[in-house]
């Protein structure tokens, strides 16, 4: 019960809101043991945004989920989380259960598939008031009324009565933020929020996060794979690749510098305008993100990078600051030299 | 919600007249004749002639026909040729004991069915599962008729927990009647507690690694709300579809089981009247038979639209 009991107290002043420390999953699966996400360390301040961007399969969901233990039974998780000084790795289901949609909520991906498609779409928000704040059910629905209003869905008092299949895909993920926030969690995790919608969609549904940041000071992970997204929303970017990070900047610093070699292939795999007006071609990666079983004492991105040399295949680089006095890191023994040039525009 | 109705009425109506048709040459056509079984010892030709006769075997076919489809539309469905009791009296005796039968049939089999096919998916690898799924295997494997003489012999006879044969009305004595039929009502709901096991357990499974069961762990739920109203509520569409197909199955199951426990009821009605050729009282219960059929078809087709929001009923086919 003392971990439990550091839930009310208030937070140091500048502590941070989630703190991650050497977060290591790895699962049990038939092919034998895969380490999905390698020693990462991470902090999100109060009110603070970051993103974490990487390809498909480099970790990113899996350290989402393993915040508030929603990784299936195969998983193995090793490190430290501590949530507003609670810690999680290990902790009983009642101190989860007691965390989850209370003090940290989630957003999926696929707001068609993450809601439920029996229950009303005020159900799904009035159950998450009923177990955390005790409301009654009249009370509860009331709230959930005004979270649709506060997450921008027209004839709120109408919607709540709606099934999922009953509304489009950008007002289902608003539902999901409604829901999400309906308790003011401190930690809001963004698992690819806007990856199903439409473009024009994407952007309404992330001025509501930026909205719900400025209002009620949640601290948001964003989960993407979109770069434009990160430069949209977030402040802090980690770069991941192959479960570990490998690079860790202000948004702006990013886009503008970039050091890790993997960092430096993702965004010349996006259209910059200006740089890519149909002059120059888009860069790929070669190869794929490869599946480990553990991980080695070298670098991971080695067999795809342009730059690797014996170096990179004896010793893995430690994540380092790229120079003195800076919040930008990256684990590389041959960071780009050269500054990329236009970042204002990368961010458009 | 109208057209769907007016639809599925004559839908209906034609499904009945159309097995009104096929039961009542089928079973002409079946070998033997009931004059033969009337007359007993007295086999002359005119004999038989006035058996005939007097009972119309003697018209032609169409005309017979005519004739049967033009009494019924009045509510009269003859008298049994064997026994000269009007056939609407029988039924309304041998109804009710089918119609509870297999109304407790359906009830265990659903409540067995269901708690262990969500047993056997939450629980999943650890012993409950395989208990379950082995259990499973059994009820629907093993014939119930088998099963029904191993329950007389070992529930009844040996040890005289419950009565091996014989009926009490539901209001003569309720407790008295419950006695009676409920080894019946397990037995005859094994089967169908085996196969709503095994698939309440699959699509638990299912939507227990659906993303909405982990939006639900996400908002902090206890795992009780999180299997039942999330995972269950979404599961008991595929059960409803089996339950509604497997009724077929529980009706000619009931003939066999009300005979093994001398229940008089519906079944033990259709076998002595097909043994005896007696054609109103077989031509009824077929038709009654396909009559609760097609309404508990059409039932568990409106519980669609309860369970699952996104089946809305019309007219359309879809």
């Amino acid at each position: 019960m003392t971990t439990t009991g550091q839930l009310g107290d208030p937070p140091a002043p500048g502590a941070p809101a989630l703190e991650l420390r050497d977060l290591s999953v790895t699962f049990r699966t038939e092919g034998g043991i895969v380490s999905a996400v390698d020693r990462v360390s991470l902090d999100l301040a109060p009110g603070e945004i970051v993103g974490m961007v990487g390809e498909s399969g480099c970790g990113k969901s899996v350290t989402a989920m393993s915040i508030a233990g929603l990784l299936p039974e195969s998983a193995r998780i090793s490190g430290s989380i501590r949530l507003q000084g609670t810690e999680l790795v290990g902790a009983r289901d009642s101190v989860l259960r007691r965390v989850r949609g209370k003090e940290i909520a989630y957003i999926f991906q696929e707001p068609m598939s993450s809601l439920n498609p029996v229950l009303t779409v005020g159900r799904q928000i009035t159950e998450v008031l009923q177990v955390h704040e005790r409301m009654s059910r009249r009370a509860a629905r009331a709230r959930a009324v005004e979270l649709l209003t506060l997450v921008g869905i027209p004839s709120p008092a109408t919607r709540v009565d709606n099934y999922p299949h009953q509304l489009s895909g950008g007002m289902r993920q608003r539902v999901m933020i409604a829901m999400a926030v309906a308790c003011g969690p401190k930690v809001l995790v963004a698992d690819e929020p806007t990856t199903a919608l439409d473009v024009t969609v994407q952007a309404g549904i992330l001025q509501v996060l930026r909205d719900l940041r400025d209002r009620l000071g949640t601290s948001i992970l964003i989960i993407t794979h979109d770069l434009g997204v990160i430069a949209d929303v977030a402040d802090r970017v980690v770069v991941m690749y192959a479960g570990r990070v490998v690079e860790r900047a202000q948004v702006t610093d990013l886009f503008a510098h970039p050091h890790h070699r993997y960092t430096a292939g993702l965004l010349s795999a996006s259209p910059t305008p200006g740089v890519h007006a149909g002059t120059q071609r888009l860069q790929e990666i070669p190869g794929l993100v490869p599946v480990l079983s553990t991980q080695p004492d070298a670098c991971t991105f080695a067999d795809r990078c342009p730059a690797a040399d014996a170096r990179c295949r004896d010793a893995a680089p430690p994540l380092d600051a790229v120079a003195a006095a800076t919040d930008h890191l990256a684990a590389c023994w041959h960071p780009c030299p050269i500054p990329r040039t236009q970042p204002e525009e990368a961010s458009a | 919600m109208a057209r769907y109705l007016i639809t599925r009425a004559w839908q209906s109506a034609l499904t009945l007249l159309l097995s009104t048709v096929v039961v009542f040459f089928g079973v002409r056509a079946l070998p033997g004749d009931p004059a033969l079984a009337l007359a007993g010892e007295d086999r002359s030709p005119e004999a038989l002639e006035a058996i005939r006769h007097h009972y119309g075997l003697d018209q032609p076919l169409p005309l017979q026909f005519a004739q049967y489809v033009g009494r019924m539309a009045q509510g009269d469905f003859g008298e049994s040729i064997r026994t000269g009791i009007p056939v609407s009296s029988m039924l309304t005796t041998a109804l009710p004991v089918t119609a509870e039968l297999a109304v407790l049939a359906i009830l265990i089999a659903a409540a067995l069915g269901v708690g262990a096919g969500v047993l056997a998916a939450v629980r999943r690898g650890h012993p409950a599962e395989w208990l379950a799924n082995g259990l499973a295997l059994i009820g629907l494997s093993v014939p119930h008729f088998w099963l029904g003489l191993l329950a007389i012999l070992y529930l009844s006879v040996a040890t005289g927990l419950f009565p091996a044969s014989g009926f009490v009305p539901l209001l003569d004595d309720p407790v008295d009647n419950l006695h009676h039929l409920i080894l019946p009502a397990v037995i005859l709901g094994t089967g169908l507690a085996a196969i709503i096991m095994r698939q309440t357990r699959s699509a638990m499974l299912d939507s227990l690694s659906s993303d909405y069961v982990r939006t639900a762990k996400a908002k902090g739920l206890r795992p009780r709300a999180v299997i039942t109203r999330h995972a269950l509520r979404n599961s008991l569409i595929v059960v409803v579809t089996i339950v509604g197909l497997q009724l077929g199955g529980l009706i000619s199951g009931a003939v066999v089981t009300e005979q093994i426990f001398g229940l008089p009821g519906f079944g033990k009605m259709t076998i002595d009247a097909v043994f005896q050729r007696d054609y109103p009282v077989i031509q009824a219960v077929v038709l009654l038979t396909a009559t609760a059929y097609i309404l508990i078809n059409f039932l568990v087709d409106l519980l669609y639209s309860v369970i699952d929001p996104r089946i809305r009923v019309t007219g359309d086919p879809a």
